[in-house]
């Protein structure tokens, strides 16, 4: 619980980001895939969406078992929703809003992301 | 606000708070209960005994309810209620003061008035307490006995084998189950029981239970005597009403507080709900209409008084140490002028009995035993009055077909309930599909719930989505998602066809929108299975154990297993993985396919860990994929006595030939030198059993959660014909099974069976034996280690960290201690 309480105080909307991390090169980051950055003692899954030519970003905890792994997570689409699939037990979640998708889990704290001059940054409430 | 005290903290207690809660109900709760710990799920008591802890057990765990504003207080009994100043009182002195009391004591063991119970070695069976002391007198004798042959008794006869005890079963009924089976149906289930070792003895009166300080043995009424060291009591339930009888609450003559249609008791802030209310001079020993009664209060409670208690339907559907068991509506037939049609299969095990009312219309009720499959169809038609066919013997004589069952679930009436955990009805679902354009099981679980609960309903939702969907027009294929519109079979060829070698490149042609968790991986899998080309180099579509090359375990850290073929090793190996283990602090555990097993290995620690491995002469043991894993094997002719034939020799090489082969489903096999079979090569996808002349092959075979025997493909090969035949095997379930199917399964579908198999892989009936050799000899020479290639390349290394952009680790892995290891902690300890 404290950990989700955590790293939803980051969280925050376009318009009120305190802090744009730096948090690293978008060479570094797999195609169609994630990567963990840590931030403060935070750790948010990072997306490069490429297919999309999209990037996103939510906590890496899965709150179905409190398991820090969602950066290792498939993604992928449901409809024209972007999603990422917990690898342990494939609970999905959107990747624009942090909802559940197949089932009733909490939802995911996201962040704005931005790439500029070939890094990538993250909007943080401070 | 209201204050609401729940006395009793059980299974029934603890629903009542979690409805209350979901429902939003404003209200202080407090909870009164007189065990040690929070609520646990009494009805898997004897998961104890297969290693799950107290812990497991528990409802909820205790900070569940401070989060949800419970107050509850655990080894405190409620032993007075004050009506008037709407107070209770504990056994400590203390009192409360309460708007609405719930009381949900539940019940306690009977225990007959017989001469001797008093004796040491003498239990009961309901509390993690009564189980904790079965267990430690258990390891002090070695015979026992359940007095009771129903179905708590035989929970408790299960818990004595587990035990490893000699078990008797004690019934006075001249049956088991007595409330549930007639006497065929018991003659039945007794000999599944003496199959596993448990002894019946029915139509006993016990007279006395004989001993001196502690008991040894059962005198009965007829004169015989059984001796036993431990007797457990499982002769029915006594409702807990004594807090309510001294508080002048109306309760039954038999036990039990009388409650109304609203659960209430004659006080009308009381209510009583589980195992301790009496509706309608019923009391109910099921977990399931406690909670319907729990769900009943707390509506009212929230305001809502149209939904009351109307009785509950006590069917049951269970397995009983591996024997499924269903009763359902009027099972024994004591409906006036009933017929009962049965069918009885001893050889298999099987009895299946329907009662049909009197004017031969609908089906009353009936009895499954050993095959229970049409237990939820069976008991939806005598639930709904529905028709009968005109030969209603046909429903348990004709051999269950694959489309009967759907074609029984199209006649089901909109009101058949089929999720019974949320009380979906099939007219429920069917709107969703016709109305809310659901299309997908997924979809329907997610707008309705249904099978989120025990899941026991899956098949019928999806036979009713399928049904519901054709008629809508749909043609229901089975495509693997939405992205591609295509099965598993015709991606594969589209695969080895157009010459495709990536995800991406299938996506854009074949498919649509942007691939998800069942495609990607199905894909990744087509595509190693077809070429055979390394795996991390499309590493983002793979699931996360063939991502990182290791298995992903609880808490997120790694095992490792390097490949052991043929479970042959040398010392020098066995000292390099106990140092290297030892090095990274890994959990070491010897696997059922006869190799050693790494935990608790960090991403980051994994290419580290490899390259230690390697340069001790190890492969990648493909544990991580949907791939051949082990080859096991006996000793054979080189040591045994008996071998006939060299089966390690043989194992390995079988193994070192497959090794890397990615398949729809993992792939284990076998070779046994000689008849006795100790490398068990009948329960695996292929397995090779050495006679004089050769080997006998033995395909499709299965452990898990279904056993299944392999079937005999052909005797008496020499080993190269054995190596061709297996070839041809796998490729050809390589290429024709659906995702996930593991051979046994595959077989299962296939039409024709192993006739047909045998035709195509021995006969080679289609022509493509030769075809099917060339694949797999491509795929061989394509072999390659994937942990050697990936740490020889510094840029596939660095894909196994933890932080992007820091070299830290994950701070938030922790560790317990259990027997000197290590092990993760609990899942919902963080």
């Amino acid at each position: 619980m404290e950990l989700l309480n955590d790293i939803r105080s980051l969280a925050t909307t376009e318009s009120d980001i305190k802090v744009w991390y730096k948090a690293a090169r978008t060479i570094d980051f797999p195609e169609n895939g994630g990567a963990c950055v840590k931030y403060k003692d935070q750790q948010i899954a990072v997306f490069n969406f490429s297919r999309r030519n999209e990037w996103y970003a939510c906590q890496n905890l899965c709150p179905h078992k409190m398991q820090m792994v969602l950066s290792r997570g498939m993604i992928g689409s449901a409809g024209e929703e972007p999603k990422v699939a917990c690898p342990f037990h494939k609970k999905t979640f959107s990747l624009r809003n942090g909802e559940c998708i197949n089932a009733t889990e909490e939802k995911l704290a996201v962040f704005p992301v931005k790439v500029e001059d070939g890094f990538v940054y993250i909007g943080f409430a401070r | 606000m209201k204050r609401i005290i729940v006395v009793g903290n059980g299974m029934v207690g603890y629903k009542f708070c979690e409805k209350l809660r979901k429902q939003g109900v404003a209200a202080e709760v407090i909870v009164y209960g007189e065990e040690p710990r929070p609520a646990y799920d009494r009805v898997h008591l004897t998961s104890f005994f297969s290693g799950k802890t107290a812990e497991d057990l528990l409802m909820a765990p205790a900070s569940w309810y401070a989060e949800h504003h419970i107050v509850l207080h655990t080894g405190e009994l409620v032993t007075e209620i004050d009506r008037q100043q709407k107070t209770i009182t504990t056994h400590t002195g203390k009192t409360d003061r309460y708007d609405y009391l719930v009381l949900a004591t539940g019940s306690s063991p009977f225990v007959p008035n017989v001469k001797g119970v008093e004796r040491d070695g003498v239990f009961v069976y309901r509390t993690i307490e009564d189980l904790n002391q079965i267990i430690d007198y258990g390891k002090k004798v070695t015979r026992a006995a359940v007095l009771g042959g129903g179905l708590l008794g035989l929970e408790a006869g299960k818990a004595l084998v587990d035990l490893g005890l000699e078990t008797h079963i004690v019934e006075f009924a001249p049956r088991l189950m007595p409330r549930q089976l007639d006497e065929q149906g018991s003659v039945i289930l007794q000999h599944k029981l003496s199959q596993l070792g448990i002894a019946v003895h029915l139509n006993k009166s016990t007279k006395e239970i004989a001993g001196n300080g502690k008991l040894d043995g059962l005198e009965f009424v007829d004169g015989s005597f059984l001796p036993i060291e431990m007797l457990v009591i499982s002769a029915g339930i006594r409702p807990r009403d004594e807090v309510a009888k001294g508080c002048g609450l109306e309760v039954h003559p038999r036990g039990g507080v009388v409650v109304n249609d609203f659960l209430q008791t004659n006080d009308e802030n009381i209510f009583a709900i589980g195992e301790v209310a009496v509706h309608n001079n019923m009391v109910y020993g099921l977990v399931a209409p406690g909670y319907e009664m729990a769900d009943i209060v707390v509506r009212q409670i929230a305001g809502d008084f149209s939904k009351t208690f109307q009785g509950f339907d006590m069917s049951t559907k269970l397995k009983l140490m591996g024997v499924d068991v269903g009763s359902f509506g009027d099972a024994l037939g004591e409906t006036p002028g009933c017929i009962p049609i049965a069918f009885q299969d001893k050889h298999n095990g099987v009895y299946k009995r329907i009662n049909i009312s009197a004017d031969g219309k609908y089906l009353l009720g009936g009895i499954l035993v050993g095959d229970a499959k049409q237990y939820n169809l069976f008991h939806q038609m005598a639930a709904n009055k529905m028709a009968l066919p005109a030969q209603p013997e046909s429903l348990i004589i004709g051999a269950p077909g694959k489309g009967e069952e759907g074609a029984g679930v199209k006649n089901l009436p909109d009101s058949a309930q089929i999720c019974a955990c949320e009380n979906i009805t099939k007219g429920d679902l069917v709107f969703q599909i016709t109305e809310k354009g659901v299309k997908t099981l997924d979809d329907l679980k997610r707008s309705t719930k249904a099978c989120t609960g025990c899941g026991g309903c899956t098949p019928m939702v999806n036979d009713i989505l399928k049904i519901t969907l054709e008629s809508l027009g749909h043609t229901v294929k089975k495509s693997i998602c939405e992205h591609f519109d295509y099965t598993r079979q015709e991606l594969y060829d589209i695969v080895k066809i157009k010459n495709i070698k990536t995800y991406d490149a299938l996506l854009d042609s074949h498919g649509k929108g942007d691939g998800c968790e069942v495609c990607k991986p199905l894909v990744a899998s087509l595509l190693a299975s077809a070429w055979n080309e390394l795996i991390v180099s499309q590493a983002t579509i793979q699931d996360t154990n063939d991502r990182f090359l290791a298995n992903i375990q609880r808490g997120g850290t790694y095992s490792v297993v390097p490949r052991i073929a043929g479970g042959e090793i040398t010392p020098q190996k066995l000292m390099a993985i106990g140092r290297i283990a030892e090095k990274y602090g890994l959990y070491t555990k010897i696997t059922g396919g006869q190799r050693i097993d790494m935990f608790g290995a960090r991403v980051d620690q994994l290419p580290e860990i490899w390259e230690e491995l390697i340069d001790e002469g190890f492969e990648s043991g493909h544990a991580y994929g949907k791939a051949l894993r082990t080859i096991k094997s006996c000793v054979g002719s080189t040591w045994c006595r008996y071998g006939v034939q060299d089966s390690v020799s043989f194992a390995i090489y079988i193994e070192d030939r497959y090794k890397g082969l990615r398949a729809p489903h993992k792939l284990k096999g076998a070779v046994s030198g000689c008849i006795r079979e100790c490398a068990e090569a009948q329960s695996k996808d292929f397995g090779i059993i050495a006679t004089e002349k050769g080997w006998n092959l033995y395909v499709c075979g299965n452990g898990g959660s279904r056993p299944q025997h392999a079937k005999l493909l052909v005797t008496d090969v020499d080993t190269e014909t054995c190596v061709k035949l297996v070839d041809r095997f796998l490729m050809f379930y390589i290429r024709t099974a659906d995702p996930l199917t593991r051979t046994a399964t595959w077989l299962n579908k296939m039409e024709g069976g192993l006739e047909y198999l045998r035709d195509v892989i021995v006969n080679d009936s289609l022509g493509i034996g030769e075809a099917l050799e060339k694949e797999m000899a491509e795929l061989i020479a394509n072999y390659a280690c994937e942990w050697k290639k990936v740490v020889e390349d510094p840029a596939l290394r660095a894909q196994f960290k933890h932080f992007i952009n820091e070299d830290s680790t994950d701070s938030t892995l922790s560790f317990v201690e259990m027997r000197g290891q290590k092990c993760p902690p609990d899942w919902n300890k963080k």
